[in-house]
């Protein structure tokens, strides 16, 4: 089916000029008037010819499936592909998305010389300035990251910065970062090889084809209804970029696919008279929200206002994107930018302004992965504007994910799983990527919170502690309460607080530390997702020891912490279970998975009427009391004896609080602390909280919130899953051994392959980092992702960190591997190769010391151990 | 004129240290989306929404928030003009049509809607679609009293009505056999205006059985062509609320889909409807909405012309049909208080079963076990209500060959023509339209370099222009909230009109909803020569 995709690139070569196609190809363009049947089956079916659809399609056909369909609505490459700038950057925030856009890099530079078709591709390089010294502190963070994974880059002077480009005006710069591999590209052109080299792959691609919506049987794809006609299939993949969430709705089983696009202008210009050499570096002025690349002997020049326009939130109104109109008003802050840093450009005349919508998600991520209620329909779309340099590596995962069931690196962060149908509003897309948009080029500093489309799911407790001074922070649409603000605080000031260095509510948080370590605080821990699982035989128990690691045949009313493993042996979920009776479970997990845990149990329980699965995460409002004084405060409301002989270290219990029966209390804190989880059923629930508020006021009861609890679990090494632990960690490798029972008498997923590695050894380990030449007050905090170098070599990067009000030093978590000096192949770890290490961590350039720990500091255990040696839970957000 | 607003403004605008353009648009979501309808407006049609009985003073205003009386009444805040953008703006929609409807150029140009609310949540309701069967654009407002229920449902499922009928025999026969052969049924509409979404799936496969239903019907008439424009408008308006009150007369197993019924039935919705094919544009009404053309004469001049009566008691024609078709002894008792049986404005409407039914069937159908209360329905029984019904939902169709002079459509919800008389919408929207003209850096003669477009653009900033409404229907309802007795713009006015809190707005103001219309002259003239 070769001659339809060259039939469409031939419409459109007197548009543009595109290439030389070898006349060898042509030949097969006869049978192109005839009018094209599509097949009735296919394996995949792909919707969308932009660089999404036909780098999987590429990338599939590349790893042996053949069997697949392409269709696009319009031409290939077409939509916002054909539009987009072309610049190839691979400075990112996430070492995930600079992987992708690693491998897009190699992989465009290689395109030309596989299919013969010209990419336009020219290694330029590109600079990012830096205006003030907080955006230089960002640059100096990714440059670190990007050299250790194999990206050359560097922090350079002003100077260095007028040398590598003659029009910039560098009197405003205090620094910049150069990545000289970075490249440009034609994006259209790109996504045309690709296609081209998946055709020569046997894949069948049949433009001006428009997906209807997706025929669902049984929960699982079945096949694609066109205008054209049916076609059977096992696998659908959306990449209709900024259509997407449309036709995601338009199944009958819908998927939701929260993205949402807004118009995006840039400006062409004629060329200049002494024209640009070809490889002049591409400008990234973040500051001045606009970036610059060379075109065509003019310029290029875009950028991401703080007051974008959001589009097609109606869904699609106009078939091709190129008619949308110019607006030179909207326009003026970045004309105005743009000569700012090159004023003399005054005199160049101007070609265009392109308005090329780009699409953007909730939390500025692609979106990737397998629909959680269809099976076989997978997404990949919403680039947040860097298409281009994802498009390749996010082809690669997603045809590895299809083809092998899983992709070769940890995507959590951009899995369509971590969104529910709760993202899925116009008004909240439209709303909130107003808020993203800008936010690409704002600066982005730790524990900065969207602002749009908040307040979405509160506990019952919202209004009363929100009265109370809290400050909030929102996970999948939840708001928790980040700290309580005492009524003399300053306010306003406090929510301006943007910095990289120490934040203004230190002592806040401070405070809410010590009253849990010697008194007691209450947290609203409502955000959990809470699941029930029951069933009138033993089929419950059955499922539950086949899907987690641990032993759950234990007496009703213990707790079990455990994990829910993948065939590697990987956490796909890390939670608490506590048996309520012989029959049913009260499983606890992360307030992100409530959709990817759904799926995953959905996916592995066997279709039984008698085995009931219930999420009742709404149903409980969760309450944290934390501290030695929290036995006392509940002694005293329920009359029952709590201390630890009567009520043990993780065990559940339903009891009365107050007036109120039928309160789950569980005597764990997530934190290490002693203390209670009460979950309440929510009615009880603002009874509850006075009851407690009241009682506890003898014995120094307070608010706290979410960064308390991170630093008192950080300090006790609580490793937290999305964050420290995910799909590709396995407990052995975070000293999680006594949470797995490999011997419990049945198999579970992912036992063989833990078994396999105890035998081998890990190859990296959990570490705990006590950074100790670290002032707090006058040096950088830690974030995450900060490189680990041990003996002066890279050893990994941290995950989260905190500061230990205990210690009084900041603590980090991280991976250590063992990367061999002369291959660079990884090598087992052992307890013995962490010790004997002296250990670095780099923040955005300055190596600091640090301690490394495989267990936690004792003597922070002064309280009276309890039953097994600590307590070990981290469900917590970061 | 600082005015006082209510505590949430500040709340959301000030303390949490969001932008001003976020404070506006959650100002916004909270006003659109909240709060609690406690009354049924049926019964409390405030006359106030009257012009000329709309407090502009500051100190009125300020008394009337302190009835409200949240504690934080000592703040002083006002919205910025951007601000006030914001929320006027975060309804907007516009839509170019394309020529593509299979080459011949579509005789609308493009559309643009906005709908600002009073109530909350908002009552009004707009759709606007492609029927793909016969091209055909439609343009919907739909004004809902007594809750929103109706007029959403009305929204929702009239265009299906309309569209079906209009189809020829033969395409209701493949969407009968597609049906029976449980395969998807052929694209009826082409949203490009969704009256919101759909609440219940259950509720939306009900209409399709009732709708297929309507279409056997049609089949058994055995037409080659289908009905012609204007009974296909007229049927569908009457079959859909016979539907409507039909529905809930049947036992419903489900509890949703009865309560809903029931909700739908028992409140009520005005409908004015357009329909273009071509240079055919029918325009179907029921109660008090309005549609107007507006049209420029050879000499340049504009004028409006009328496409619909209000039907409301101070239209003669409404009221001699009413006492036709009720008994002498009924003159004085029909129309009490310029309103029907003195307690509905509009004379024709959907839904208001109240208005239509017997007392016993009433009784009848709500002793079935409802939860009246829960589900805010107030059953009253007028006085003088002798034999039913006094209401109806059949529509005045109105038939108009469009032609080149003919150069904008209008159609609004009464709450833009209470304020804003015919003349002057026509001279806001012309005048919108030169505006327009003048805001846009003409391509011609466009700076040829970056350094002129520059100080181009930066006196536009400077004179405010690249502000300037890009909206016909924004600039439309700006000047119906904004605009004061004398007929003068007031952005203290406006900014008040905006900030009044949801319980109050609606005795300031009502739901406006506005589309505005642009035809495509050039292409109206190529079918006068055409033919």
């Amino acid at each position: 089916m070769f001659f339809r995709l060259l039939s469409a690139v031939r419409r459109q070569r007197p548009g543009r000029g595109w290439r030389n196609w070898s006349s060898g190809r042509s030949g097969a363009s006869a049978a192109e008037a005839h009018s094209v049947t599509l097949p009735t089956q296919a394996q995949v079916v792909i919707c969308g010819g932009g660089i999404m659809g036909t780098s999987v399609a590429y990338h599939l056909s590349k790893m042996g499936w053949k069997d697949i369909v392409l269709l696009e609505q319009g031409r290939l490459a077409a939509g916002s592909t054909r539009f987009c700038a072309g610049i190839l950057s691979t400075a990112r925030h996430l070492t995930i998305e600079q992987k992708m856009a690693d491998y897009s890099n190699k992989l465009y530079h290689q395109l030309e010389q596989e299919t013969g078709i010209q990419t336009g591709y020219i290694r330029t390089g590109s600079v990012f300035l830096a205006q003030t010294q907080d955006r230089l502190i960002s640059l100096k963070r990714i440059n670190s990251r990007l050299n250790v994974i194999g990206i050359p880059s560097e922090i350079i002077s002003p100077k260095k910065v007028a040398e590598l480009h003659p029009l910039l005006n560098v009197h405003d710069l205090v620094g910049a970062m150069h990545v000289p591999e970075d490249a440009v590209v034609s994006s259209a052109d790109v996504a045309l090889a690709l296609a081209s080299a998946a055709s020569q792959n046997g894949v069948q691609i049949y433009d001006r084809t428009s997906v209807l919506h997706v025929m669902v049987k049984k929960g699982q794809v079945s096949g694609v209804e066109t205008d054209k006609g049916q076609i059977e299939c096992q696998y659908f993949v959306n990449c209709a970029g900024q259509w997407a969430y449309e036709l995601g709705l338009s199944n009958e089983e819908p998927v939701s696919i929260p993205l949402h696009a807004c118009e995006h202008f840039y400006l062409l210009t004629r060329p200049l008279e002494t024209p640009l050499q070809s490889n002049t570096p591409t400008i990234v002025d973040a500051d001045g929200r606009i970036y610059i690349r060379n075109w065509q002997g003019g310029l290029l020049s875009g950028g991401f206002e703080k007051n974008p326009k959001p589009i097609f939130t109606e869904g699609k109104n106009q078939l091709e994107i190129q008619n949308l109109q110019e607006d030179w008003d909207h326009f003026e802050p970045l004309l105005s930018s743009l000569l700012r840093r090159m004023p003399d450009l005054e005199t160049l005349e101007i070609l265009k302004l392109v308005n090329c919508p780009e699409t953007f998600t909730p939390d500025m991520r692609c979106i990737m992965g397998e629909s959680p209620s269809v099976r076989g329909y997978f997404v990949l779309a919403g680039m947040n504007s860097a298409g281009l340099s994802f498009g390749g590596g996010a082809g690669r995962y997603l045809a590895e994910w299809m083809v092998h069931g899983y992709p070769s690196e940890n995507i959590w962060e951009l899995d369509l799983k971590r969104f529910g149908a709760l993202q899925s509003s116009r008004t909240f897309l439209r709303h909130r990527v107003m808020e993203v948009m800008p936010l690409l080029y704002d600066l982005k500093v730790p524990r900065w919170d969207f602002q749009t489309g908040r307040q979405l799911r509160t506990s019952p407790l919202y209004d009363r502690l929100d009265a109370q001074g809290a400050r909030w922070m929102e996970k999948h649409g939840f708001e928790r309460p980040k700290y309580f603000v005492p009524p003399d605080k300053d306010l306003l000031a406090l929510e301006q607080s943007k910095t990289f260095y120490k934040p203004d509510w230190f002592e806040i948080v401070e405070s809410e530390v010590k009253c849990c370590k010697e008194a007691v605080c209450v947290i609203d821990m409502s955000s959990f997702t809470k699941f029930e699982i029951t069933s009138t035989g033993d089929q419950a128990l059955e499922v539950l020891q086949y899907l987690f690691s641990n032993d759950l045949d234990v007496p009703v009313g213990h707790i079990v912490h455990t994990g829910m493993l993948n065939q590697g042996g990987g956490y796909e979920n890390d939670c608490s279970v506590a048996r309520l009776s012989k029959r049913s479970f009260f499983m606890i997990s992360p307030t992100d998975q409530q959709v990817h845990c759904w799926a995953w149990l959905k996916k592995h329980m066997p279709e039984d009427s008698n085995l009931l699965l219930e999420d009742v995460t709404w149903k409980y409002t969760a309450l944290n009391l934390i501290g030695p004084r929290a036995v006392d405060v509940l002694s005293e409301l329920s009359y029952a004896p709590m201390t630890p002989d009567h009520f043990p270290s993780l065990f559940c219990k339903e009891m009365s609080v107050g007036y109120a029966n039928g309160i789950r209390v569980m005597s764990m804190t997530h934190t290490g602390e002693p203390g209670f989880m009460l979950y309440i059923p929510i009615e009880y629930a603002l009874h509850v909280y006075n009851e407690v508020m009241s009682v506890g006021q003898k014995y120094g009861i307070r608010n706290a919130g979410y960064y308390a609890l991170r630093s008192l679990r950080i300090e006790k090494f609580f490793a937290f899953w999305g964050q420290d632990l995910n799909t590709l960690t396995t407990p052995l490798e975070c000293g999680r051994e006594s949470r797995v029972k490999l011997e419990k008498g049945m198999d579970f997923i992912g036992r063989d392959a833990l078994l396999q590695q105890k035998q081998n050894g890990v190859y990296k380990r959990l570490t705990m980092f006590i950074l100790d030449d670290h002032d707090t007050d006058l040096d950088l905090w830690p974030w995450w992702g900060e490189p680990i170098y041990r003996n002066g070599q890279y050893a990994g990067k941290t995950t989260s960190s905190a500061y230990s009000y205990t210690l009084e030093r900041h603590v980090c978590l991280g991976f250590v591997h063992n990367f061999s000096e002369d291959t660079g192949e990884e090598q087992v770890v052992t307890a013995d190769f962490i010790n004997r290490g002296e250990y670095e961590i780099d923040i955005a350039g300055h190596r600091f010391q640090a301690k490394a720990k495989l267990y936690p500091v004792t003597s922070l255990f002064t309280h009276k151990r309890r039953k097994e040696d600590v307590e070990l839970s981290d469900l917590h957000g970061k | 004129m600082p005015s006082t607003l209510p505590f949430w403004i500040l709340k959301n605008s000030a303390r949490s240290g969001i932008a001003t353009l976020q404070g506006g648009k959650r100002l916004y979501s909270r006003w659109a989306s909240n709060g609690n309808e406690a009354s049924w407006r049926l019964f409390s049609h405030l006359p106030s929404t009257r012009k000329s009985s709309v407090p502009c003073s500051g100190f009125t205003l300020q008394k009337a928030l302190r009835h409200t009386s949240t504690e934080e009444d000592d703040f002083q805040l006002q919205l910025s003009p951007q601000q006030v953008n914001e929320v006027l703006r975060a309804g907007e929609s516009a839509h170019k049509i394309l020529d593509l409807v299979s080459g011949v150029p579509n005789s609308v140009l493009r559309f643009e809607s906005n709908q600002l609310a009073a109530n909350s949540p908002v009552e009004d309701r707009q759709g606007i679609a492609t029927c793909l069967q016969t091209n055909g654009l439609m343009f919907g407002i739909f004004d809902g009293h007594g809750g929103h229920a109706c007029a959403q449902a009305v929204s929702e499922r009239l265009f299906y009505y309309v569209a079906v009928s209009l189809m020829s025999q033969q395409t209701l026969e493949r969407m009968e056999g597609a049906v029976e052969s449980m395969k998807p049924l052929l694209p009826i509409l082409h949203w490009l205006k969704r009256p919101g979404d759909s609440i219940y799936k259950d509720v939306t496969s009900m209409h399709l059985d009732h709708l297929r239903v309507y279409w056997q019907e049609l089949l058994d008439l055995h037409m080659e062509m289908g009905l012609n424009i204007k009974e296909a408008l007229t049927h569908s308006f009457q079959r859909l609320d016979s539907d409507i009150s039909l529905e809930v007369q049947a036992p419903l197993e489900d509890e949703m889909t009865r309560n809903l019924s029931l909700q739908v039935a028992f409140s009520g919705a005005t409908a004015c409807m357009a329909h273009v094919d071509g240079v055919h544009l029918h325009v179907a009404n029921a109660g008090d909405c309005r549609a107007i053309l507006g049209v420029q004469e050879d000499n340049g001049m504009w004028s409006c012309l009328p496409l619909t009566c209000d039907h409301n008691a101070w239209n003669p024609a409404e009221l001699s049909r009413l006492k036709r078709e009720h008994p002498e002894s009924e003159d004085r008792t029909v129309i009490v208080d310029h309103r029907l049986l003195g307690v509905l404005m509009p004379c024709r409407a959907f839904g208001d079963v109240q208005l239509k039914w017997s007392k016993e069937l009433q009784h009848s159908v709500l002793e079935r076990g409802f939860d009246t209360e829960a589900l805010n329905i107030y059953q009253f029984t007028p006085p003088h209500y002798y034999p039913p019904p006094y209401l109806t939902a059949k529509p005045e169709v109105t038939y108009h060959r469009l032609r080149p002079q003919d150069k904008f459509l209008v159609l609004a919800s009464d709450g833009l023509w209470d304020v804003l008389g015919n003349e002057e919408v026509v001279r806001l929207v012309v005048d919108h339209l030169a505006e327009a003209g003048r805001h846009k850096p003409d391509l011609a003669q466009r700076p040829a370099n970056l350094g002129l477009m520059q100080s181009l653009l930066l006196q536009r900033k400077a004179q405010g222009l690249h502000a300037a409404d890009q909206n016909a229907a924004t600039h439309l309802i700006r000047h119906a909230i904004g605009t004061n007795e004398y007929g003068e713009m007031e952005p203290e006015r406006l900014t008040a009109m905006l900030t009044l809190p949801e319980d109050l707005a609606r005795m300031y103001r009502d739901d406006i909803t506005v589309t505005v219309v642009y035809f495509n002259s050039d292409s109206i003239d190529t079918y006068y020569r055409g033919s």
